[in-house]
């Protein structure tokens, strides 16, 4: 298929900035998105042009590097996906595709496609672990029996992979469901509850610190998420925070 | 120089107990004018960064993604082993490493793979204390698999995404100690060289990939935690970014690598589908639990079935050929990988690969939905179930252990593996060959530490399953932070290392020119053209099965590329910001030397062992007729390769492999 693409061009963090469009010919619906990306800029480098930055990696859809905007929607059309796993048969011959790079005022654009996203590292690092040091004789690990639905559960929240698809599509770049993914990971567990309290304290100020907006339970976030972290995540989280505005 | 691996004396079981006994320890005081730089933030140095902060010491941390969270290690999928023996299935710390040293084909340290078994049940207890939700049972309790190459269920896992969770373990650990100041992390940083000063490791010269300054760093050991080599063919289950150029940068600056041939070709990863292709999926060894791998018996089937002319759940049961249940009867589809992978080459070179490259086979799931379906409807005391019925029951347990799998295979194929067979193929995966190093994970230069994938390791010639994540952590988190204590208890003496010194000018005037060089080289080709030639070469003619003359020619002609590539490589954009295409050229540049050395080493081998499969050695008749065949009178070595230049010129030394505690035998899983 023959495409047209509208890509944001920025050549750093403080020029301005400007969508410019590009052709891209003989496409097959077999190739992920990335591989299409890839065709583009071995002809801007064949041409002597510099290629589109933007970030990936594992291309398999784990390690949340990847982040385009498609057609007005984090990670594209498809759903339960990111970026490169979006396969190109989810488009059609002659379409036009808009490509921008996850917009929220806490991750500010460092090249083209490529955003800093710096600030879920700094609320990770206020509280997202359990104070634990390796010391090679911490209890054995059946000695705490865990419900399989608690395990599950957590497991489900643990597999946000920080890739900032919720901020992106959130009116109000909201991080609610990253934050609570993690703070519901621990809470759901036993040995998450010492620190509990702090955690969703300490947790919840580094994001508003951080200038990521608050929740008005749009739940767009939840539709957008390639991983499906689900909403329930942020309602426990606001008890949790609830309950440690008791505890204090 | 001789290699010295440093193996304590004494029985095996006593070894890692009494030599912590005896090991030199740096006073908590002391600790904090120690400054370590790890390289690579995955398992391995994830793992290794957090703990040695824990003790004391100031890190320096170093990744090239925007996270340490990003690190290749995130994307393992089956499972970790560890002896805990929690299922009672007769699992000890002996047969953990009795089957380690057998699966890797009796071309790995026993002393290192015994430490290795000792040490991982302390890995699952202590990634349960840091809140890792690994699957459990209705009882509350660890639950776990199988994986292949052993006959007993010791795999802890959670969901299809191990690796992840384990690595969210490590991170949250690094997070810790980041917040608190003990590690400096270095995100988008790349190392492009060592500096050493007297001999000795005492730090590197960075590329901070968003402003493309050139930085200095120093510390009185480094460790170097980068990952394997597998993006040497192009095409791997590595991550895009995934690269040998610190490993290669320490081997020019005098460590020695190890085994680079011995490489993991992976059997259950999606096949190709066109030349764009930009990287290969694996499909989790786990599904091997329940899947059963097969071709047509028939060729006018298998011919059909290439021109779709024929579906796969059309062939009768009695004209499929399940060819690893009938060659390997004793473990069946759970063979290692590596037989696993040379059994599918050998019958789709024979004719019978089901897609339409020929290069293919099925991996099915309908015996296991059927299989659980039944238990299913006998739990919910269904009577007289019908088909449909027992396919929809079992489907939901096949959902349960593989969903995400499975939702990855049809993301990918868009066929539905619940309805119709996977398709699936070997693909490079893991590299058991890396830097060498001794019992203490030091390499062959002071103060220079190689973990992880990325040194020569514990697995031989062939890593098995769930293996790759238990070695990472177990060299992070329980082994590097007492070995890197004994030679830092001789470094509390020498004060902060200047950066302003001839050895960092000197490291960075190389690393500078170099970057030049591609910028102004204003050749006609593009970096992934080089790359994309190179990896043909290797899968070709350094692939699944190799001879003489492949290896020669594969010399020849990756010298060749070689040339070409700095006569002829274009780098567009410039030194001084981010710039992709300038990353992935000093990248493929140290592929092209790391190629070379690779099939040198695999030439030198005139044997088949593991993953290294030479042609010309295999057994003539007896019931191992066809199978690969080991020289242990002339190759229980480990090959370490001195730096000399050209990769051509590199100089091999031996480490002769003494097998003590484990007979040396024939790998046999008929």
């Amino acid at each position: 298929m023959d495409l047209t693409l509208k890509i944001w061009r920025q050549k750093s963090a403080t020029d301005k900035g400007k969508m410019v469009d590009y052709k891209v010919t003989d496409i097959s619906e077999h190739m992920s998105f990335l591989e299409m990306m890839d065709v583009l800029n071995e002809q801007l480098v064949n041409k002597g042009e510099e290629p589109i930055a933007f970030d990936h990696d594992c291309r398999e859809g784990i390690c949340g590097m990847c982040s385009m905007y498609i057609n007005g929607e984090a990670h594209g059309p498809d759903r339960g996906v990111t970026t490169c796993q979006l396969h190109m048969r989810m488009f059609k011959d002659g379409d036009t595709i808009t490509i921008e790079p996850f917009r929220a005022a806490a991750f500010p654009v460092i090249k083209d496609l490529v955003v800093d996203r710096m600030a879920f590292e700094r609320i990770q690092q206020a509280g997202g672990y359990i104070s634990v040091n390796t010391s090679g004789n911490t209890q054995d690990a059946n000695a705490t029996p865990i419900s399989k639905h608690a395990a599950d559960e957590s497991m489900d929240a643990a597999s946000c992979i920080g890739c900032g698809a919720c901020v992106a599509t959130c009116k109000n770049s909201s991080a609610m469901l990253f934050v609570s993914a993690k703070v519901s990971q621990y809470a759901l567990l036993p040995q998450g509850q010492v620190e509990a309290a702090d955690r969703v304290r300490n947790m919840v100020a580094q994001m508003d610190l951080e200038g990521f907006g608050n929740c008005t339970n749009t739940g767009a976030c939840e539709i957008e998420c390639p991983k499906g972290i689900s909403l329930d995540n942020i309602a426990r989280m606001n008890r949790e925070l609830m309950k440690a505005a008791v505890l204090k | 120089m001789a290699l010295d691996s440093k193996i304590p004396h004494g029985p095996i079981q006593n070894k890692w107990t009494d030599y912590k006994n005896h090991i030199n320890l740096v006073n908590p005081a002391n600790k904090r004018h120690i400054d370590v730089i790890v390289v690579g933030t995955g398992l391995a140095g994830g793992s290794a960064a957090a703990t040695l902060a824990e003790l004391g010491y100031n890190v320096k941390a170093f990744a090239y993604q925007d996270s340490p969270r990003r690190a290749h290690s995130i994307a393992a999928q089956g499972g970790i082993n560890a002896a805990k023996n929690y299922m009672g299935d007769g699992d000890s710390t002996y047969r953990l490493f009795y089957d380690t040293v057998k699966g890797g084909d009796y071309r790995s340290r026993e002393a290192n793979v015994y430490r290795l078994a000792e040490v991982s049940g302390a890995i699952i207890d202590q990634c349960v204390a840091q809140g890792v939700p690994f699957a459990r049972d209705y009882g509350g309790l660890l639950d776990n698999r199988s994986f292949g190459g052993v006959l007993v269920s010791r795999t802890f896992y959670a969901k299809g995404q191990t690796g992840q969770q384990l690595l969210l373990g490590a991170y949250s650990a690094m997070n810790r100690q980041i917040a608190r100041g003990k590690i400096e992390m270095f995100n988008r940083h790349e190392m492009l060289d060592v500096v050493k000063i007297g001999g000795k490791a005492r730090g590197i010269i960075a590329r901070n990939l968003i402003t493309g300054e050139i930085e200095r760093h120093s510390a009185h050991a480094v460790v170097i935690a980068t990952g394997g080599y597998g993006n040497v063919y192009f095409l791997s289950t590595n991550a895009m970014g995934s690269n040998a150029t610190a490993a290669w940068k320490i081997h020019k600056k005098g460590a020695y690598f190890a085994n680079p041939c011995f490489t993991q070709i992976h059997p259950t990863c999606i096949p190709r589908s066109g030349d764009y292709q930009s990287k290969l999926t694996l499909m989790s060894e786990s599904l091997r639990n329940d899947g059963r791998i097969w071709v047509p018996a028939r060729i006018e089937d298998a011919k059909a079935i290439q021109q779709r002319k024929l579906k796969p759940t059309e062939i009768p049961e009695e004209n499929r050929d399940y060819f690893l249940e009938r060659r390997y009867p004793a473990f069946g589809n759970l063979v290692p990988r590596d037989v696993a992978s040379r059994a599918a080459k050998e019958r789709c070179d024979a004719g019978f690969g089901v897609n339409a490259t020929g290069e293919a086979v099925y991996l099915d799931f309908a015996s296991a939905i059927e299989r659980y379906g039944k238990i299913q409807a006998k739990i919910h005391n269904i009577e007289n179930p019908s088909k449909e019925k027992i396919y929809e029951l079992g489907q939901a347990i096949v959902e349960e252990k593989y969903g995400n799998l499975f939702q990855m295979y049809e993301k990918i194929v868009d066929e539905n593996p619940y309805k119709t067979p996977m398709m699936i193929y070997p693909a490079t995966h893991y590299t058991m060959g890396g830097i060498w190093v001794d019992y203490n994970l030091m390499t062959t230069v002071d103060g220079l530490y190689c973990i992880g994938e990325a040194n020569f390791s514990d697995h031989g010639a062939n890593r098995l399953g769930a293996s790759a994540l238990m070695q990472g952590l177990a060299d992070g988190y329980f082994i590097l932070p007492y070995t890197i204590g004994d030679y830092l208890a001789n470094e509390i003496r020498t004060g902060k290392i200047p950066t302003n010194t001839p050895e960092f000018d000197e490291a960075e005037k190389e690393v500078t020119d170099r970057i030049n060089h591609f910028l102004n080289n204003k050749g006609t080709k593009s970096v992934d053209h080089f790359h994309k030639r190179l990896g043909k070469v290797m899968w070709d003619k350094v692939g699944m099965a190799r001879n003489e003359k492949g290896l020669k020619e594969a010399m020849a002609e990756i010298k060749q590329i070689r040339e070409e590539f700095w006569r002829d490589v274009k780098v567009p954009g410039s030194a001084y910001e981010m710039n992709p295409e300038l990353e992935k050229a000093g990248r493929v540049a140290d592929f092209l030397e790391l190629g070379e050395l690779f099939a040198k080493d695999a030439l030198m081998r005139e044997e088949s062992c593991g993953g290294h499969f030479r042609e010309e050695s295999v057994e003539m008749d007896g019931e191992q007729k066809g199978e690969a065949k080991r020289n242990d009178a002339e190759y229980a070595f480990v090959a370490a390769w001195e730096y000399k230049g050209e990769p051509a010129d590199a100089v091999l030394h031996k480490e002769q492999l003494e097998f003590k505690d484990i007979e040396l035998k024939q790998r046999s899983y008929k």
